[in-house]
């Protein structure tokens, strides 16, 4: 047997109240794909950052190549050839692709050097990346691309991912999986984390599966099937959404050329968006981050006025309602960014329901908030949607992001809707939680009323989805049906891998 | 009746770059601290305190040269106890530099209680061989006193700093995106209180140049919003050292062009001509203002788990 690249022995590493890491004990081996698999919270996170010495364990010891593997920090770790690519990317809007790639760097050549050594590594792994580009201008996809140029010339012989692929297209997965496969050749090692489980069947040769982060189990995730792999991740058995087949209900909201300019620097501008939305439908709407989610949502919700004619709930233009007149009418909008956006972080949660549901609920009489109506709102909420938390009066802030996402998506829904839009509605949310917020959205739906579902997860809008569409550097495709939609339809759809786009920009 | 012939235009551009020097000081230092995504408004604190510190250390040593050293030390200590604050104990940014410009002007007069009515020791002009020679341009560039030119190679080396050097790299991360940075590996905090600590220094400078060589004596006050016009110039030159002498000039320009045209009788209010140098400064930076502040500018930094 071939010495590991990477031995762990009893990694543990414990916060105030929580053990992140419990006795996690597991070998890779050089060259080899490993899986990281579990759900939010299961301590991959702290893991990998103890690997990259960010953060330092209580006990446990690591070998790299049979010699001790204490990094202080990362500097040290990217030393001795282990290399991380972010979840939420380690990036500097403001800044050039070369320079990011220069802070992450040990001794980084001049700035001209690194440019040609961009062209040359995007060159041999197919990523085409320009290095004088500000890297706040750049699709996600490409963001990426620069995270791992920046790890490939370093030569590393341990790549870290961490949920790499979750703003990708499925073509951009593709030309990934082409990279990652090509290195694992050459023989570095990558350690892959995702809860994404078909990509990991794809990609991986051996996967170890953490649950409240202790090590639950090892499998080689080639010859496990996906649900095994799931149910191994929850530790129960999992709760697929069930939906009916719906007949097609009257229209009730209506874009008619939706278009608006991009509100700022780094915005999509909106561009003739077209659709009809009917009562009892999901409409799913996928794409890219940054191709005019946000700007949409804005329009749809009253944050962003349009002009006349252009949003028609019920056959009538409430392009110029704000927000709570919107609300007064039945249309609710649930946005993307839980802290800050869709809650106020340091309110209670009353406090937040208040926020959102008093007009429908008409919390307030002759401008006095009846609170104790809006507290039991907000118990109902938290009852109705298994909310976690001590009680309605902690402060949103100190739920975690499922939680605070069940109650967000919950407070809308419960004001009964007769239009919901949802952005993002399960991002960063586990798989339980995930599934109750879907299962949430279909109730609703039959009910009567029109969901629109803005996500980037393509399995969440297939599963639940009647129709589907997809947004591209603010246009929206013509809506097809979910039902029998291919991969590479849906690819097409979105754009196709970016690099494909130069062709269709406005002249 | 007003005589435009008394102004002498030689003489007023001279004095112009001896204005604008203790404001490009402060505005330098608190576009450091900015870049690195720290908002110190407590400028004018440091800068009054190190007017007085400055002007004790050269009245009892007899070198202003000590006195400019001592002012920047000062100015350093001063900016430390806001860096412990904001950093460590990660107070708010915002109040703990009102509370220290507030500190800063109470623990000046305090210090300076036996100096005023004093006058600094003398700091000679520079007469700079050859090039102080040549006409017009002789007297209005290459006849001051050394701190001018101290001032102007700041500012060119910070710009050199941001722009090619390395740490200058870092010290943009750590202001862009904190986060990001600690992810990387840079010591954010470490980063950040060496940059409050060269704005304090920075800011001393300013106050020092202003107590030993401009007025030359100690007031109460005397500072007089400089410090605030510094803070502006720098978010008006979008955090770009080129722009912030751009902006320091023209108000020392304008300052010295009111002075002159009240001196020569012009027959508008004083009030207009001595609120012109804020309005024209802020009017033409306001038109030529780009880019953005730095991403991470204002916030604590906490690396929690």
């Amino acid at each position: 047997m071939t010495q590991p690249l990477l031995a762990l022995s009893g990694l543990t590493k414990a916060y105030p109240g929580v053990v992140a890491n419990k006795d996690v004990s597991f070998n890779i081996l050089p060259g080899e794909v490993h899986a990281l698999l579990g759900e939010n919270g299961a301590g991959k996170s702290t893991l990998v950052k103890t690997i990259y010495g960010l953060v330092k364990p209580d006990s446990g010891t690591m070998l790299l190549n049979g010699a001790p593997f204490t990094p202080a920090e990362p500097r040290a770790a990217r030393a001795s050839g282990v290399a991380m690519v972010f979840q939420h990317f380690s990036l500097f809007d403001a800044m050039n692709v070369a320079e990011n790639i220069a802070l992450g760097m040990e001794n980084p050549p001049p700035q001209r050097e690194i440019a040609a050594q961009v062209r040359a590594v995007s060159d041999q792994y197919g990523l085409p990346l320009d290095p004088t580009r500000i890297v706040g201008e750049l699709s996600a996809g490409e963001r990426q691309r620069v995270e791992i140029i920046r790890c490939l010339l370093q030569d590393p012989k341990l790549l870290i991912m961490d949920e790499p692929t979750s703003v990708l297209t499925p073509q951009e997965v593709d030309i990934l999986f082409k990279t990652l496969l090509k290195l694992s050749a050459e023989g570095t090692a990558i350690l892959y984390i995702s809860h994404k489980l078909e990509e990991i069947r794809a990609l991986c040769e051996n996967a170890t599966v953490l649950r409240l982060g202790e090590v639950v189990g090892t499998c080689d995730p080639r010859t496990t099937s996906a649900r095994d792999m799931a149910e191994l991740m929850v530790g129960t058995a999992l709760h697929v959404p069930e939906r009916a087949a719906r007949p097609a209900g009257d229209t009730i909201l209506a874009l008619k050329g939706l278009s608006a300019k991009a509100p700022h620097q780094f915005g999509t501008a909106l561009r003739d968006i077209t659709i009809d939305v009917q009562k009892g439908e999901v409409l799913g709407i996928g794409g890219v981050a940054g191709n005019g989610q946000d700007e949409l949502v804005a329009a749809l919700s009253g944050e962003m006025r349009t002009e006349a004619g252009m949003v028609n709930f019920g056959g009538e233009s409430i392009s110029h309602l704000g927000p709570n007149q919107r609300r007064k009418i039945g249309l609710l909008a649930a946005p993307e960014e839980r802290m800050g956006h869709a809650a106020a972080p340091d309110m209670s949660l009353v406090e937040n329901a208040v926020l959102t549901a008093t007009t429908r609920k008409e919390f307030a009489n002759k401008g006095f908030l009846n609170w104790r109506k809006a507290r039991t709102f907000a118990d109902d909420v938290i009852t109705a949607f298994d909310v976690r938390t001590p009680g309605s009066n902690n402060a949103a802030r100190s739920l975690s992001g499922g939680n605070l996402q069940k109650f967000v998506i919950g407070r809308e829904i419960m004001q009964d809707p007769d239009v919901l839009v949802v952005n993002q509605p399960t991002w960063g949310v586990d798989a339980s939680a995930a599934a109750a917020i879907r299962q949430a959205l279909l109730d609703l739906a039959a009910k009567g009323a029109a969901v629109i579902c803005i996500s980037q997860d393509l399995d969440e809008l297939m599963e639940i989805s009647d129709r589907f569409a997809a947004l591209n550097e603010g246009r929206l495709s013509d809506p097809r049906p979910a039902q029998g939609l291919s991969v590479e339809e849906i690819g097409l759809m979105l754009g196709g891998a970016h690099d494909m786009e130069v062709s269709h920009v406005d002249a | 009746m007003m005589d435009l012939s008394a102004i002498n235009p030689i003489l007023l551009l001279a004095s112009l770059m001896v204005a604008a020097t203790p404001i490009i000081l402060a505005a330098v230092g608190e576009l450091v601290v900015e870049r690195a995504g720290v908002l110190n408004l407590g400028v004018e604190g440091m800068m009054i305190t190190g007017a007085v510190c400055g002007f004790i250390m050269a009245v009892n040593s007899g070198s202003p040269l000590l006195g400019f050293i001592g002012a920047a030390i000062g100015g350093a200590v001063l900016s430390l106890l806001f860096g412990f604050l904001t950093q460590f104990l990660l107070a708010n940014q915002v109040a703990t530099g009102l509370a220290l410009t507030l500190f800063g002007l109470g623990l000046s007069a305090l210090m300076g209680q036996n100096y005023i009515g004093i006058k600094a020791p003398e700091f000679p002009d520079w007469h700079i061989p050859l090039l102080g020679d040549i006409p017009v341009i002789g007297p209005i560039v290459f006849q001051h006193d050394p701190m001018v030119y101290v001032g102007l190679a700041i500012v060119v080396a910070v710009w050199a700093f941001l722009k090619f050097s390395r740490a200058g790299l870092i010290l943009r991360a750590v202001g862009e995106n904190h986060e990001a940075a600690h992810a990387l590996g840079y010591h954010v905090v470490r980063v950040r209180m060496l940059a409050i600590m060269f704005g304090g220094a920075c800011a001393g400078l300013g106050g020092a140049y202003l107590s030993l060589v401009r007025v030359p004596q100690w007031t109460e006050g005397m500072t007089a919003g400089a410090g605030w016009i510094a803070l502006a110039i720098v978010v008006f030159a979008s955090w770009k050292p080129m722009r912030l002498l751009l902006g320091a000039y023209l108000f020392g320009g304008v300052t010295v062009l009111q002075l002159n045209l009240q001196a020569a009788g012009m027959a508008i209010p004083v009030e207009y001509l001595s609120m012109s140098p804020y309005l024209a400064t802020i009017a033409v930076l306001v038109i030529m203002r780009s880019g953005r502040a730095p991403g991470s500018l204002g916030q604590s930094f906490h690396a929690s788990r």
